[in-house]
């Protein structure tokens, strides 16, 4: 074999092996396990910040938000959130009135699974902008859903009655309608996919206009961030 | 002592030109190709795999006479994997959006040969002291290696340094740079500058031969 460091050459006992991979993997535990607790605080309140923007982003004119769910048949406000729930986020405004749903939804994209996150008002029945939250499209086409301002900013007062129709660019003449990216039309119409399946959702289940859940205690004023 | 340093300052500076990891070694191509469609994501990789790769030749380097030879390899990706690990974690905390970016591939730089080889081939031979400059030198010269085939991409492929748009509103981006294709054109034209300057330095060593015997 070859000369250099190891200096055993004779083979040692199964039992030193067995031995020396325990410690390792005792050690190597204890790091790991250091390292997750100590990052986890980060990690959660960076998520949430994350989420506490993407929902100012997509409700324009929201200062204030509350985590819902839809539990017995109906919408309630809660911080907790039960295994297999799913949450939508209420935006209010500064006087603490209702303006609209985030709704976060997710779907497979051109390479993963896309989810985004989009603001719905219940009295226009309109979408009010559109965030993607996670993505590995294609870099320099298929990121463009968010990259591309024009495509993201038409998302902002979008019918979803009777469904949004991704067309090809520069044919969008309804208000359901949105131009599709040049070269990511798969990507685009995936956005729009996500979209309408996650609103045929939701629309069944969310209260009629008007009689959204007030704004509770539980979570106050926003942290100056508002637009 | 003389002796010494300079041994020192070699294993440093092998990496970086002579025994360049990707260009000259051709190790690590995962990474080296999948991340490097923009310059700040390059030096993110090239930063977690230069972390990884100095701490993983430090403890190895520091336990070689106790890791029994026929459990090396084991104990070599034990301690690898936790300091990608480590790597993992701390880039989610600090820099998410970079996390996000580089995603599956911050958890392969495990399965990076370039540093299993290091390992292998220096550390559990060597004292620290050598070992770390060697692993130093690698990491560095894997940086370069990314950052330069990075910032090549980025800016044909987005016109943009990192992140800053250099050729305004009028350049057409050559997408196809920061696609996959763009990162094999690329290595492909630096590997083919490598090659022709060690065969033009051979040739100018040879004739340098030359003339000095027929001189003296």
């Amino acid at each position: 074999m070859t000369a250099g460091g190891h200096t055993d050459t004779a083979a040692p006992s199964s039992l030193r092996l067995v031995f020396t991979l325990a410690i390792a993997g005792l050690i190597s535990g204890i790091a790991i396990i250091g390292i997750y607790e100590s990052t986890l605080p980060t990690i959660t309140a960076n998520k949430a910040r994350e989420l506490r923007e993407a929902v100012f982003k997509v409700l324009p004119g929201v200062s204030q938000m509350q985590q819902l769910v839809y539990r017995n048949g109906e919408v309630i406000a809660t911080e907790e959130l039960e295994k297999g729930e799913q949450a939508v986020y209420g935006g209010y405004d500064p006087q603490g009135d209702f303006v609209g749903y985030a709704i976060p939804g997710a779907g497979p994209g051109f390479q993963d699974t896309i989810a985004l996150l989009y603001g719905y008002t219940p009295q226009q029945k309109l979408v009010l902008g559109m965030e993607v939250l996670e993505s590995r499209e294609t870099p320099g086409l298929g990121d463009k859903i968010y990259k591309d301002a024009d495509f993201v900013g038409s998302f902002g007062a979008l019918s979803v009655e009777p469904k949004i129709v991704a067309v090809k660019k520069g044919n969008k003449s309804q208000p359901n309608e949105i131009d599709a990216i040049t070269g990511a039309t798969i990507s685009s119409k995936a956005v729009v996919r996500i979209i309408n399946e996650t609103h045929a959702t939701w629309s069944l289940r969310l209260p009629p206009a008007g009689s959204e859940p007030p704004l509770g205690e539980t979570e106050s004023a926003g942290s100056g961030e508002s637009p | 002592m003389k002796m010494n340093g300079n041994q020192s300052y070699d294993e440093f500076i092998k990496g970086i030109w002579r025994d360049n990891p990707v260009f000259v070694q051709v190790l690590g191509m995962c990474p080296m190709l999948a991340v490097t469609n923009s310059a700040i994501n390059a030096i993110a990789m090239g930063g977690a795999t230069f972390f990884v790769l100095v701490g993983s030749s430090f403890l190895v380097s520091s336990f070689r006479n106790w890791i029994p030879k026929q459990v090396r390899i084991s104990c070599f990706i034990i301690i690898i994997a936790t300091f990608v690990t480590v790597a993992d974690y701390t880039l989610l905390a600090l820099v998410p959006k970079v996390h996000k970016e580089l995603g599956a591939f911050i958890p392969l730089i495990v399965a990076n040969c370039m540093i299993l080889g290091r390992q292998e081939a220096f550390s559990s031979r060597y004292p620290v002291r050598l070992a770390v400059l060697d692993a130093m030198g690698m990491a560095s010269g894997f940086l370069i290696a990314l950052l330069s085939l990075g910032a090549i991409r980025e800016l044909l492929g987005d016109g943009a340094l990192f992140g800053v748009n250099l050729f305004g509103a009028n350049f057409e981006p050559w997408v196809i740079m920061i696609l996959p294709p763009g990162g094999f054109l690329t290595l492909g034209v630096i590997l083919l500058f490598f090659n022709w300057f060690k065969l033009k330095k051979d040739e100018f060593l040879a004739e340098v031969a030359e003339a000095e015997r027929s001189g003296s």
